[in-house]
């Protein structure tokens, strides 16, 4: 387990490397270069210049990502250029409020997704299971943006108010007023990771409880919910795990939306932030960031799918 | 078609959506930007069908027209991520070995972007525009349709046909895309029809986020944007791109799992 989890671990190390060398990439060296991105295309040459050389731009680039990566290493993120603060207290919070929003909606995500999907693999072609799937087809297919207005406008319209509108109640004002800001956001994101997760462990009870050793076990006499708790849902869920990791990346991405439709201050809206500001240094910090967690939370399926199945640490 | 029931209502949609967009400025009552200063954010009845926006324009005229940019943008985002894609992966899968193992690296570590922050990031250093939401989109698109293009060609690697070819002395490239290419296509094809719909909700994103589609454009993304201010005036500026967005997204899905199941594709 040890050395599986050190490949791994060595393998993850080289991804992040290339993950900061694409980040870095993608915004210099396509066309345009920063200090035009924020002086806008009206500046004058000059001006430009005199921008690039105060921000380093001048250097060549292997030699700009070079410091740039140091002082990622070190704790040393630079400074936001809209906002004028240091680009980690910037993140730090704002990675704390995405934090509440994506782990309530996974939360929620696997409390339910998990027995709907066993229940619709146990009433596989049956009423409730196409109720099931169709809801799953049609939550995978809106998007978060028209879900989120929807929800908006049906549970916080003036007439219901059953939720603010937008934004963020910090946790000093009170559990319940900061949960109240948390619930549409989340619910939000909640529909589609739901359809993701009901899917999976649909067809993953249903493929498991097609195998001989279920067979066997109702031959002897074990009751359903035995069958399932105890036989079926420990390798059905083995690929669960994956896609729950996965849809951490869903999730990421879809921040970005939901929190601009409910004016949540939490990573994806600093990420929108940035673009429309061209804040280069607190942009390429936000998407090295959410890409880090990305990569880390599949490293942790990776290694809770090799402790629950011993068969992974050897392929 | 018609035995497989995804598959029949898939293509049945695509094809009235397709033929919506296309007919769009003959069949539309008013002309997509028109706007009637008098009848805003109207309810949908009488000389409006499906209702007006803030502006008075018609909403069933601007959902017809808003079809053009969603397709052209799903399919042209897709064939980008094909034409960038396809060769990578059949690259990687046909020489293995240690060209394979950088490549796949470098396949991971883009996947490790949520594919609208690769794409924002992209349209941060182009600017906002319909285009460059295709490129963006394209691109975050490419790295996904390599990798399943990579495992495809990776099995067939060793597969008589293709020793055959090599020792007949045919050129790599003929190997590649004669031989293997028209072997992993089934899956490849299935891949793509089900990216059109998810390129489609990302260029929706990038148009609601104000980066992609440019007002005055009649474009779904753009049109749930702007409705967003009136919503509670009026929730049908939303409701109606939205379910038309919603409505082609199903299409694509039902369309591609129609496939899926027909290809025997994984």
């Amino acid at each position: 387990m040890t050395h599986y989890a050190l490949r791994r671990l060595a393998s993850i190390a080289l991804i992040l490397l290339l993950v900061s060398v694409i980040v870095f990439a993608a915004i210099h060296v396509l066309p345009g270069n920063a200090a035009t991105l924020i002086l806008g295309e009206y500046a004058t040459p000059e001006a430009v210049r005199t921008l690039e050389r105060e921000m380093g731009l001048d250097r060549p680039l292997p030699a700009q990502y070079g410091s740039w990566i140091t002082g990622v290493v070190t704790g040393d993120w630079g400074v936001s250029l809209a906002m004028k603060q240091p680009v980690a207290t910037i993140v730090a919070s704002r990675l704390r409020n995405s934090a509440f929003l994506a782990l309530a909606a996974l939360a929620v995500v696997v409390i339910v997704g998990i027995p709907l999907g066993t229940f619709a693999a146990l009433r596989r072609g049956r009423p409730l299971d196409l109720a099931i799937v169709t809801a799953t087809y049609v939550g995978i297919s809106i998007p978060e943006f028209v879900t989120g207005l929807a929800l908006l406008v049906v549970l916080a319209g003036p007439s219901v108010g059953w939720f603010p509108t937008s934004g963020y109640a910090e946790l000093t004002s009170g559990v319940a007023e900061w949960t109240r800001h948390l619930v549409l956001p989340s619910l939000t994101l909640t529909i589609v990771l739901l359809a993701h997760v009901v899917r999976q462990t649909r067809s993953g009870v249903a493929d498991v409880l097609a195998a001989p050793y279920i067979r066997t076990a109702r031959l002897k006499g074990a009751s359903t919910r035995r069958i399932v708790l105890r036989h079926a849902l420990r390798n059905a869920l083995l690929p669960t795990i994956t896609v729950v990791a996965l849809d951490l990346g869903y999730l990421m991405g879809g921040i970005v939306v939901v929190e601009e439709v409910f004016a949540y201050p939490g990573m994806g809206r600093l990420i929108i932030y940035a673009v429309q500001n061209r804040d280069v240094p607190l942009l390429q910090m936000c998407a090295l960031v959410v890409a880090s967690v990305y990569v880390l939370a599949n490293f942790a399926a990776d290694l809770a799918s090799a402790w629950l199945d011993p068969r992974v640490r050897y392929s | 078609m018609w035995r497989s029931p995804t598959l029949a209502a898939g293509g049945t949609i695509l094809v009235v959506v397709i033929a919506m967009g296309l007919a769009a400025p003959w069949i539309a009552p008013y002309p997509a930007t028109e706007q009637h200063m008098l009848d805003r954010l109207k309810p949908p009845g009488g000389r409006f069908v499906l209702g007006t926006d803030q502006y008075g324009r018609d909403l069933l005229s601007r959902t017809l027209a808003g079809a053009r940019p969603a397709l052209a943008l799903g399919l042209g985002a897709v064939a980008l991520g094909l034409t960038l894609g396809v060769p990578i992966g059949l690259a990687a899968g046909y020489v293995g070995g240690r060209f394979d193992d950088l490549v796949m690296r470098v396949v991971d570590a883009m996947l490790a972007f949520p594919a609208l922050l690769l794409a924002l990031l992209i349209i941060t250093a182009l600017g906002a525009s319909t285009v460059h939401a295709l490129l963006a989109i394209g691109i975050a698109n490419a790295p996904g349709i390599a990798r399943i293009v990579r495992s495809a060609s990776l099995a067939l690697r060793e597969a008589e046909f293709v020793l055959a070819a090599r020792v007949r002395g045919e050129r790599h490239f003929y190997v590649m895309f004669g031989e293997i290419f028209p072997n992993v296509l089934g899956p490849v094809i299935v891949e793509a029809t089900l990216r059109v719909g998810f390129a489609i909700m990302a260029g929706a994103s990038l148009s609601f986020l104000g980066l992609g589609v440019q007002p005055p454009t009649a474009d779904w993304g753009l049109m749930i944007r702007e409705a967003r201010q009136y919503v509670f005036l009026s929730p049908w500026p939303l409701l109606v791109p939205g379910t038309a967005l919603a409505v082609t997204i199903v299409a694509f899905n039902l369309f591609g799992d129609g496939l899926r199941d027909r290809v025997g594709a994984a």
